[in-house]
C-alpha cells in the first residue's frame, strides 16, 4: 500500500504550547549565550584545566545523536528494508535538527563566536577540527537532497544513491567526532582508537532513542496511529545498540586495565579513586545501571516491552545515560591529572599533579538545553510545513507483511 | 617671485628630502650594525630557538621567572589562579621512591611537531621557521582544542575583558595564549636575547639560544653535559631541555 505522508495541522493549543515551551529554553540558551560572551568564560564552570565544559557535553551529544538519527533511513534505503521506509523522511529531519542544535551550542560556547567565517574560511587540513566543520556542513548539504529525493515524486530512484552518500557520510562524521578525543596524545582518558567506532555505535543508540520518543510523541499528540510492529521493530533494535555500546565501553577499559599505565585513570573513573567518586558514579549509576541496564530491562521485558510509557521512559534513560556517559569522557578525561612526569609526584599553581574540579554554571546548563530545544523546534516546525510524516503508521498500512502474519 | 625667495625654498625642499632619505636608509644601515633581523625578513629555519633550563640550579619556593614573565607580559591576577593566566609556572616534582624533590619553571616547550598547531581548526595555532610557537590572535576563534591537545598543561585562555595590555604582548578576550619566548625580544636581538624569565631569574638557571648552532652557548652546554625533554615519549622534539631532572 502507498504510504501518504502530510503535514500535521498544527493549530491546537497544545502545538503552540509546545512551540512556546521549546521557544523559552532556546531564549534562554541564547541569552545565556549573550551573557558569558559579553562577560567572558570566567562566569562559567570552565578554567585553564577543564577547557570544555556543560556545553560541549550537550553538543557532542547532540552531534553524535544526529548522525544516528539518521539510521533510520539509512537502513530503508541502503539496506532496502522496507518496513523502515515510511520513517525515512523524518529520520532525515531529525538528524539535521539535531546536528543544528549541536552546532548552536558548539559555536556559541566558542571564545570568539564572531569569528565563525575565520572558521568556515581558513582550514588546517591537520586538524580533525577543521575536517569535521566540513564534515558538518556536508551532512546538511546531503541530509537535505536525501529529503528532497525521497519527498520529490520525480527524483525517488536517486534517493537510494544519494542515501548511501549520506549513510557513509554519517560513518565518517562519527568517526571524526570520536576521533577528536581519541586522537589526543596528550591525555590518559583519550589517545584510543576505539573511541572512533566507540562514537559510532553510541551514535546508533542516543539517535535512536530520540527518534522514538519524537515518534512516539509526535504520533500521539497530532492522534496519528503508529502500530505496534513498527514500535516494536524499532525497541529491538535500540536494545541491540545500547547493548553495543557496552560491549565498546568494556573493551576500551579491559585494555585500559590490562596497561599498567592505564591503571590510575581506570582507578579514577571505575573506582572513583583521586577525586574521582563523580565520574565513578556518573559511569556506574548513570550510564552502566541506569542508562544502559534498565532500558535494557525495560526494552527485552515482556511485559514493558509492550507498553510505549515504558518504551519512552527507557529512551529518556537513554538518553540521560548518553550525557552521563559523555560528561565522564569530556569532563572526567581533563579532570584526570596529565601523566607529565610519570610515576611522580607533581604540584604547582596551575593545578598540576591534582584532580582538577568543575561545577557546571547555569549558563553553561542553559545554553546546553537550549540547543536541544532548538533540535526540537526545528522538528516541531518543520513538520508543520513540509510532509514528513505519514498519515497512517497502522501495522496495515506501514507493515502489512507483519501484519498480514499477526492476524 | 624673488631670485632669493625661489633659493630659500629650494633649500628647505632638498634640506627635507635629504632628512626623509637618511631617515628611509638609516635603520637599514643600523640594523646592520647590530645584526639584528630587519622586521621585513621573514624568520628562517636555520636558526632554532631554544632554551635551556637547569633545575638544579632552581631554588625551593623562587617564583622570580614567573613575575618576571607577569611583569614582562602583562598578566595579571584577575578572578583567581583557576582562570587566570599563567604563561609559566614553578613545578614541583617529588619522586615517591627517592623523596628527591625537584623544581621547575614550565611553560610552553614549543615543539617541533607541535599538537597545538596540528588541531587548531584554523591554523591560529603556528610554528615559525624558527621554531617559536606562537597563537594568532586575529584567527584563533576560541575553541581551545589546543589547551586539550597541550602534554605540557602550557596553554591559558583569556577569560575577562582585559585593559592596559602591554604592546608587546597583545592579548584579548575568548583566544588562547602561551609563552611566546619573548618573541618581541628575540625579533629585536636575536641571538643576544636574554628572555624575561631568564633576565629575571637570580639562579642564572635559564639559558636562551640556538639549537642548530653548534657554536651557541646553548649548544655547547648541551652537548657537554647534555639536557631531557620533558614527555620525549612523544616525540614532539621540544625547544625547552631541561637539566636535573
Amino acid at each position: 500500500m502507498k504510504i501518504a505522508y502530510r503535514t500535521i495541522e498544527g493549530r491546537s493549543r497544545g502545538y503552540f504550547a509546545l512551540f512556546g515551551v521549546l521557544g523559552l529554553f532556546v531564549l534562554a540558551g541564547l541569552g545565556a549565550a549573550h551573557h558569558m560572551e559579553s562577560e567572558g568564560h570566567w562566569i562559567t564552570g570552565m578554567n585553564n584545566q577543564i577547557v570544555w565544559g556543560m556545553p560541549h557535553v550537550f553538543a557532542v551529544f547532540l552531534i553524535v545523536a544526529a548522525s544516528g538519527a539518521l539510521n533510520i533511513a539509512s537502513i530503508s534505503s541502503v539496506f532496502a528494508k522496507t518496513a523502515y521506509k515510511p520513517l525515512a523522511r523524518l529520520s532525515g529531519l531529525l538528524s539535521i535538527a539535531l546536528l543544528a542544535g549541536g552546532l548552536m551550542i558548539l559555536v556559541l560556547d566558542l571564545g570568539r563566536p564572531d569569528r565563525l567565517i575565520v572558521a568556515m574560511t581558513t582550514y588546517n587540513f591537520k586538524s580533525i577540527f577543521a575536517w569535521n566543520i566540513i564534515l558538518y556542513n556536508g551532512l546538511f548539504a546531503i541530509v537535505a537532497v536525501y529529503i528532497w529525493m525521497m519527498m520529490e515524486g520525480r527524483f525517488n530512484k536517486y534517493s537510494r544513491t544519494v542515501g548511501m552518500v549520506a549513510f557513509i557520510w554519517r560513518l565518517l562524521l562519527t568517526t571524526g567526532t570520536g576521533s577528536i578525543f581519541g586522537f589526543l596524545v596528550a591525555r590518559q582518558g583519550y589517545d584510543a582508537a576505539i573511541m572512533a567506532p566507540m562514537f559510532v555505535v553510541m551514535s546508533f543508540s542516543f539517535g535512536l532513542a530520540i527518534f522514538l520518543l519524537v515518534l512516539m510523541a509526535s504520533y500521539s499528540w497530532s492522534e496519528r496511529p503508529l502500530g505496534d510492529a513498527t514500535v516494536k521493530r524499532l525497541k529491538n533494535l535500540l536494545g541491540v545498540f545500547v547493548a553495543g555500546v557496552l560491549y565498546f565501553v568494556l573493551a576500551y577499559h579491559l585494555t585500559n586495565l590490562y596497561a599498567t599505565e592505564h591503571h590510575g585513570y581506570e582507578a579514577f573513573l571505575l573506582l572513583g579513586e583521586n577525586g574521582g567518586g563523580i565520574y565513578s558514579n556518573l559511569f556506574w549509576i548513570g550510564q552502566v545501571l541506569l542508562g544502559s541496564l534498565l532500558p535494557l530491562a525495560l526494552l527485552y521485558h515482556p511485559v514493558t516491552g509492550k507498553n510505549r510509557v515504558m518504551l519512552g521512559f527507557a529512551s529518556v534513560l537513554i538518553i540521560l545515560g548518553g550525557l552521563a556517559q559523555m560528561y565522564t569522557i569530556i569532563i572526567g578525561g581533563q579532570a584526570f591529572p596529565m601523566a607529565m612526569f610519570p610515576g611522580m609526584e607533581v604540584s604547582s599553581s596551575f593545578g598540576d599533579g591534582v584532580t582538577a574540579s568543575y561545577a557546571p554554571s547555569t549558563w553553561e546548563v542553559m545554553l546546553g538545553v537550549g540547543g536541544f530545544a532548538m533540535s526540537l523546534v526545528i522538528v516541531t516546525a518543520a513538520v508543520k510545513i513540509l510532509a514528513f510524516l505519514p498519515e497512517d503508521l497502522s501495522d496495515e498500512i506501514a507493515d502489512p507483511h507483519t501484519a498480514s502474519k499477526s492476524t | 617671485m624673488s631670485d632669493q625667495h625661489i633659493n630659500s625654498y629650494r633649500r628647505r625642499f632638498l634640506g627635507g628630502a635629504g632628512a626623509l632619505a637618511a631617515l628611509t636608509v638609516a635603520p637599514g644601515l643600523l640594523l646592520n650594525v647590530v645584526k639584528a633581523k630587519p622586521a621585513a625578513e621573514a624568520v628562517s629555519n636555520t636558526t632554532r630557538w631554544g632554551l635551556l633550563i637547569d633545575a638544579n640550579k632552581c631554588g625551593e619556593g623562587c617564583n622570580d621567572c614567573v613575575t618576571g614573565c607577569n611583569e614582562e607580559h602583562g598578566l595579571k591576577e584577575i578572578h583567581g589562579p583557576a582562570t587566570d593566566a599563567q604563561w609559566i609556572r614553578s613545578v614541583t616534582v617529588r619522586d615517591t621512591s627517592t623523596q628527591h624533590v625537584t623544581h621547575l619553571p614550565m611553560m610552553c616547550q614549543h615543539c617541533e611537531s607541535a599538537p597545538c598547531v596540528d588541531v587548531c581548526p584554523t591554523g591560529a595555532s603556528f610554528k615559525r621557521e624558527d621554531g617559536i610557537v606562537l597563537v594568532d590572535k586575529h584567527t584563533c576563534i576560541g575553541c581551545r582544542y589546543c589547551m586539550m591537545a597541550c602534554p605540557y598543561k602550557a596553554r591559558s585562555f583569556v577569560h575577562e575583558h582585559l585593559t592596559e595590555q602591554k604592546p608587546v604582548a597583545p592579548r584579548g578576550i575568548g583566544t588562547v595564549e602561551s609563552c611566546t619566548m619573548c618573541v618581541h625580544r628575540v625579533d629585536k636581538n636575536g641571538e643576544n636575547t636574554v628572555t624575561a624569565c631568564a633576565e629575571a631569574c637570580t639562579h642564572d638557571a635559564i639559558l636562551f639560544g640556538d639549537l642548530n648552532n653548534p657554536e651557541s652557548d646553548i649548544s655547547k652546554r648541551l652537548e657537554k653535559e647534555g639536557g631531557t625533554r620533558i614527555r620525549a615519549d612523544l616525540g614532539l622534539n621540544p625547544g625547552v631541555r631541561y637539566q636535573g631532572i
